[in-house]
C-alpha cells in the first residue's frame, strides 16, 4: 500500500517532479501547511517577496527568460486578489506561470470566512485555466494538468486554489504518467497547403515584410526566423514583445513597429504587398487605425491560437500552428518555390523596395537632440546598450522609459527582454527583474524604470537585498508620470493634471534604507562612469538618472490614428491642435 | 453587435459540449459578458455520458462576432466541441409552463386552445390551469398571445435546446471581409517621398 502524506507535501513533491526549482511567494494562514512542509523540503528555493503581485511578476520574469513555467505561491483572500494584476499581465503576454493560492477549508468556502475570497471566480477571466482542489487525490493530476496547460499551445497563467484542509489531510500521491485532456489539443503543425500558399506569396512579393511578435520567442523560433529572413531577404519588424526575436542591428531589421515604432517600420508595413505576421496578434498599439493598416497587403498569419486569427485584421492566409514548426516547414516550402535560384528576390521590384526602405531609414532614423547640460533619456538607453553590449537581461516598468528602452536598446538574443506589453502594468519592473535574477544567478539583470512606475513596487528592494538578487535599477527620473505628461502636452493642450512627482522619495536614500547601493547623476558627462560603477557593484543598485523632464517619445502615433500619421518631432501648435481633434484617449 | 463589416446581425444557435465540471457554465457565460454580449437563452444538461454536458446558446450577432465567439469558446479548456447550428438543418424546441386564470367562462376556450397547440394541462384548480407546451419560439409566442386576454399569472420558459437533423452538422465558412485600399486613404498621398 502506498504511503500517505499530507496534501502540502504532495504539492511540493509534484512541483519538484515538474522540474520547479524556485517559488516566489509570501505565507499566510491558509497556506501555512505548505510553508510548514517547505521548512525541511529539499530542492526548492523559496523567494520571499514583500507584496503578492511581486510574486506573480517574478514568476513571469523567471518564465520569460528560462522558457520554463514560473511558480508563485500566496495565501487566500487579499493575497490572491493582490495577485490578480500579475495573472492578467501574464495572460495578456502569454507567459506560462502556475499560481498557487491558499483557500479557507472546504467546509467554510462560501461562508465569508476570514480571508476568504472567491479566488477561482476572480481569476477565471484572467487565467488560461483554473482549478479548485476539492479532494487530495486530485492534487497530482491537477498540478500535472496545470503545468501542461500553462506551457503548451498558447502559453498562459494557470491558477490552482488550495483549501487548507486539503493541504493538511493525509492522502496518497497520484501521479499520472501523462496528461490527456480530450478538450484541449493545440494544433502544432500548420496546414501544408496554406504553408505552400504563403511561400509562393512571399517569393512573388514585391514589397514583403515580416511582422514578428512574442510568439516567436515563446516557441524558440528565432533561429528559424533568422534563416527565413536571410533566405528570402525580407525585412523584419518586431512588436514590443518580439524584441530579441531578431537581432536589432541585423541589416534586415526594421526594429519595432506601431505607436512608438520606427518610421521605416511603420512605412514599410503600410506599403507592403505581403505581410507575414508570425506569433503576433495585431494589437491596437501595433495596427493603429485598422482600416489603414497594411491596406495593400496580402496578410499571412502564423499563430498557435486560432482565436487570434482574423480577430482585429482580416487575414488572407491563416496558418494555425507552433511558430517554430511552421517556420521550419515554410523555409522548406520557400526553397522549393524558389527552385535553384532567387530570380524574384533579385528582381527590379525588390531592389526598389530595398532602396525605398533605405531611404525611409535615412530620412527618419530614430533620433533625439543632444544636450550638454540635460541628460536625454535616449542617451541613457544607448549607454546602457553599449556598456552591456546588448547582452544584459533587460526588464522595464511601464511608461516613456519603456518605449525608449524598446527603441534604443539593441538586442542580440531572445529571452533577454521582459516588459509588460499587453496590460501595461506600472510597477512590473523590479519584481520581474527579481524573478529573472533568481533564474540566472551571476548574470547581469538591468531594470530600466520610471520614477512613477518604480514607486509602485519599490518595497521589493527589500527582497533584492535579503534574497541576494543584485538587480541593477536605472530610474529614468523625470519627476512625474512622463507618458501621461506627454499625452497631456500633445493631445490635451498642455493641461497638465495630476502628473507631478516632485523628487519624493530620494531614491538614493531609499536604496540605502533597503540595504542597497544608491547612485545619482544629473549631467550627461557623469552618466557613463555611473553606469560602469553600477555594473561593477555586486549588490542591488539604484541609479537615479535625473533626465530632461520635457523629453517626449517619438515617433508617436496618436491612439486611433493611422500608422502613417506619425508625429516625428516635438509637435508644433498646429500638430497639437490636429491631434486634439482626433484624440480618442488612451 | 455589428462591427460594420457588412454581414447582418442575426440570431445564432450554438451547441457546445463541455466537461461536466463546476465552473464551466460560468466560464462560458463569462466569455459573453466580458465582451458585453447578451446571451438570449442558455440551456444546459447532461448528455448520454454523465461526464459531458451539452449547452445550447442563442446569441445575436453578425458573422464576425459569431466567429470570434466560437473561437473563444473553443479556447476554453473544458469545452470539447462547438457547433453553430444556425445554417444547418436542425430542430429547435423550447418548453414553457404557463399558469393562466381559468374563469368559468374561459375554461373551455383555454382547453380548446391548448388542444390546438398540443399543450398539456398539468395542474388544475378552480381558478387556474397550468399548461405545459413545447415547440419553436413562434408557436410558444402565439400561444402566449392567445392566453394573455385570460390573464397569465406566471410563465417560465426553458430557453432553446437544439439538435441537428441527419448524421452531422456542416462546418461553417466565414467569408473574408473587405478592407480599405491605399487609394481610399487620403493621408497616404505622397508617403513615399
Amino acid at each position: 500500500m502506498a504511503v500517505k502524506t499530507s496534501g502540502a507535501r504532495i504539492v511540493l513533491e509534484c512541483l519538484k517532479r515538474e522540474g520547479v526549482d524556485t517559488i516566489f511567494g509570501l505565507p499566510g494562514g491558509a497556506v501555512l501547511p505548505l510553508y510548514d512542509a517547505l521548512y525541511d523540503f529539499e530542492g526548492l528555493r523559496h523567494v520571499l517577496v514583500r507584496q503578492e503581485a511581486a510574486a506573480g511578476h517574478a514568476a513571469e520574469g523567471y518564465a520569460r527568460t528560462t522558457g520554463k513555467v514560473g511558480v508563485c505561491l500566496v495565501t487566500s483572500g487579499p493575497a490572491a486578489t493582490n495577485l490578480v494584476t500579475a495573472l492578467q499581465d501574464a495572460y495578456m503576454d502569454s507567459i506560462p506561470i502556475v499560481a498557487l493560492t491558499g483557500q479557507v477549508p472546504t467546509h467554510l468556502i462560501g461562508n465569508d470566512a476570514f480571508q476568504e475570497a472567491d479566488n477561482c471566480g476572480i481569476t477565471r477571466p484572467c487565467t488560461k485555466h483554473n482549478f479548485l482542489v476539492k479532494d487530495g487525490k486530485d492534487l497530482g493530476p491537477i498540478i500535472r494538468e496545470a503545468f501542461h496547460i500553462a506551457s503548451t499551445g498558447r502559453p498562459g497563467p494557470v491558477h490552482i486554489d488550495l483549501p487548507k484542509d486539503i493541504l493538511v489531510k493525509e492522502t496518497e500521491l497520484v501521479w499520472p504518467d501523462k496528461v490527456q485532456l480530450r478538450s484541449y489539443n493545440p494544433n502544432y503543425d500548420g496546414h501544408p497547403g496554406q504553408i505552400k500558399k504563403a511561400a509562393r506569396l512571399m517569393v512573388q512579393a514585391h514589397r514583403p515584410v515580416l511582422y514578428v511578435g512574442g510568439g516567436v520567442i515563446s516557441s524558440d523560433a528565432h533561429a528559424e526566423l533568422l534563416e527565413l529572413a536571410e533566405l528570402t531577404q525580407i525585412p523584419v519588424t518586431t512588436t514590443l514583445m518580439g524584441l530579441g526575436a531578431f537581432p536589432s542591428e541585423h541589416p534586415l531589421s526594421l526594429e519595432m513597429l506601431g505607436m512608438h515604432g520606427t518610421y521605416y517600420a511603420n512605412m514599410a508595413v503600410h506599403a507592403s504587398d505581403v505581410l507575414v505576421a508570425i506569433g503576433a496578434r495585431f494589437d491596437d498599439r501595433v495596427t493603429g487605425k485598422v482600416e489603414f493598416f497594411a491596406p495593400e497587403a496580402e496578410i499571412i498569419h502564423i499563430d498557435i491560437d486560432p482565436s487570434s486569427i482574423s480577430k482585429n485584421i482580416q487575414v488572407h492566409v491563416p496558418i494555425v500552428g507552433d511558430c517554430r514548426r511552421v517556420l521550419r516547414a515554410l523555409i522548406d516550402a520557400v526553397r522549393e518555390e524558389m527552385g535553384g535560384g532567387v530570380p524574384s528576390l533579385a528582381g527590379e521590384a525588390r531592389q526598389q523596395w530595398r532602396a525605398q526602405i533605405a531611404q525611409w531609414r535615412e530620412k527618419q532614423p530614430l533620433r533625439y537632440e543632444w544636450d550638454d547640460t540635460l541628460i536625454k533619456p535616449q542617451y541613457v538607453m544607448q549607454e546602457i546598450s553599449n556598456l552591456t553590449r546588448g547582452e544584459a537581461y533587460v526588464v522595464t516598468g511601464v511608461g516613456q522609459h519603456q518605449m525608449w528602452a524598446a527603441q534604443y536598446y539593441k538586442f542580440k538574443y531572445p529571452r533577454r527582454w521582459c516588459t509588460s506589453g499587453g496590460l501595461g502594468t506600472m510597477g512590473y519592473g523590479l519584481p520581474t527583474a527579481m524573478g529573472v535574477q533568481a533564474a540566472h544567478p551571476g548574470k547581469l539583470v538591468v531594470n530600466i524604470d520610471g520614477d512613477g512606475s518604480f514607486a509602485m513596487n519599490s518595497q521589493e528592494l527589500a527582497t533584492c537585498f535579503t534574497e541576494n538578487l543584485p538587480v541593477k535599477t536605472v530610474i529614468i527620473n523625470n519627476s512625474g508620470h512622463g507618458m501621461v505628461r506627454q499625452w497631456q502636452r500633445i493631445i490635451y493642450k498642455e493641461r497638465y493634471c495630476a502628473i507631478d512627482l516632485p523628487g519624493i522619495p530620494d531614491w538614493v536614500k531609499l536604496a540605502e534604507a533597503y540595504g542597497c547601493v544608491g547612485l545619482r547623476v544629473t549631467k550627461p558627462s557623469e552618466l557613463a562612469p555611473a553606469i560602469e560603477k553600477m555594473l561593477a557593484t555586486p549588490a542591488p543598485v539604484i541609479l537615479d538618472v535625473c533626465v530632461d523632464k520635457d523629453e517626449c517619445v517619438f515617433p508617436m502615433v496618436p491612439a486611433g490614428g493611422a500608422n502613417t500619421d506619425m508625429i516625428l518631432t516635438p509637435p508644433t501648435r498646429e500638430v497639437r491642435e490636429k491631434a486634439a481633434k482626433s484624440q480618442t484617449g488612451f | 453587435m455589428s462591427n460594420g463589416n457588412g454581414s447582418e446581425p442575426r440570431k445564432h444557435t450554438i451547441a457546445i459540449l463541455v466537461e461536466n465540471k463546476f465552473g464551466v457554465l460560468s466560464r462560458v457565460a463569462g466569455l459573453f459578458s466580458a465582451r458585453g454580449y447578451n446571451i438570449e437563452s442558455l440551456s444546459v444538461g447532461e448528455t448520454l455520458d454523465p461526464a459531458v454536458s451539452r449547452m445550447t446558446i442563442v446569441v445575436h450577432g453578425d458573422e464576425f462576432v459569431i466567429e470570434q465567439v466560437t473561437k473563444q469558446l473553443h479556447k476554453l479548456i473544458d469545452v470539447i466541441k462547438v457547433s453553430d447550428l444556425t445554417d444547418d438543418n436542425h430542430v429547435e424546441r423550447e418548453l414553457v409552463l404557463i399558469r393562466v386564470n381559468a374563469e368559468p367562462q374561459h375554461r373551455a376556450e383555454i382547453l380548446r386552445t391548448a388542444d390546438i397547440f398540443r399543450a398539456k394541462v398539468v395542474d388544475v384548480t378552480a381558478a387556474t390551469f397550468v399548461l405545459e407546451v413545447t415547440g419553436e419560439e413562434g408557436k410558444l409566442d402565439a400561444l402566449i398571445e392567445l392566453l394573455k386576454p385570460m390573464g397569465i399569472q406566471e410563465l417560465v420558459r426553458t430557453g432553446k435546446v437544439a439538435i441537428a437533423r441527419g448524421p452531422k452538422a456542416r462546418a461553417k465558412k466565414v467569408e473574408p471581409v473587405k478592407r480599405a485600399r491605399v487609394s481610399d486613404d487620403p493621408r497616404v498621398v505622397g508617403f513615399a517621398d
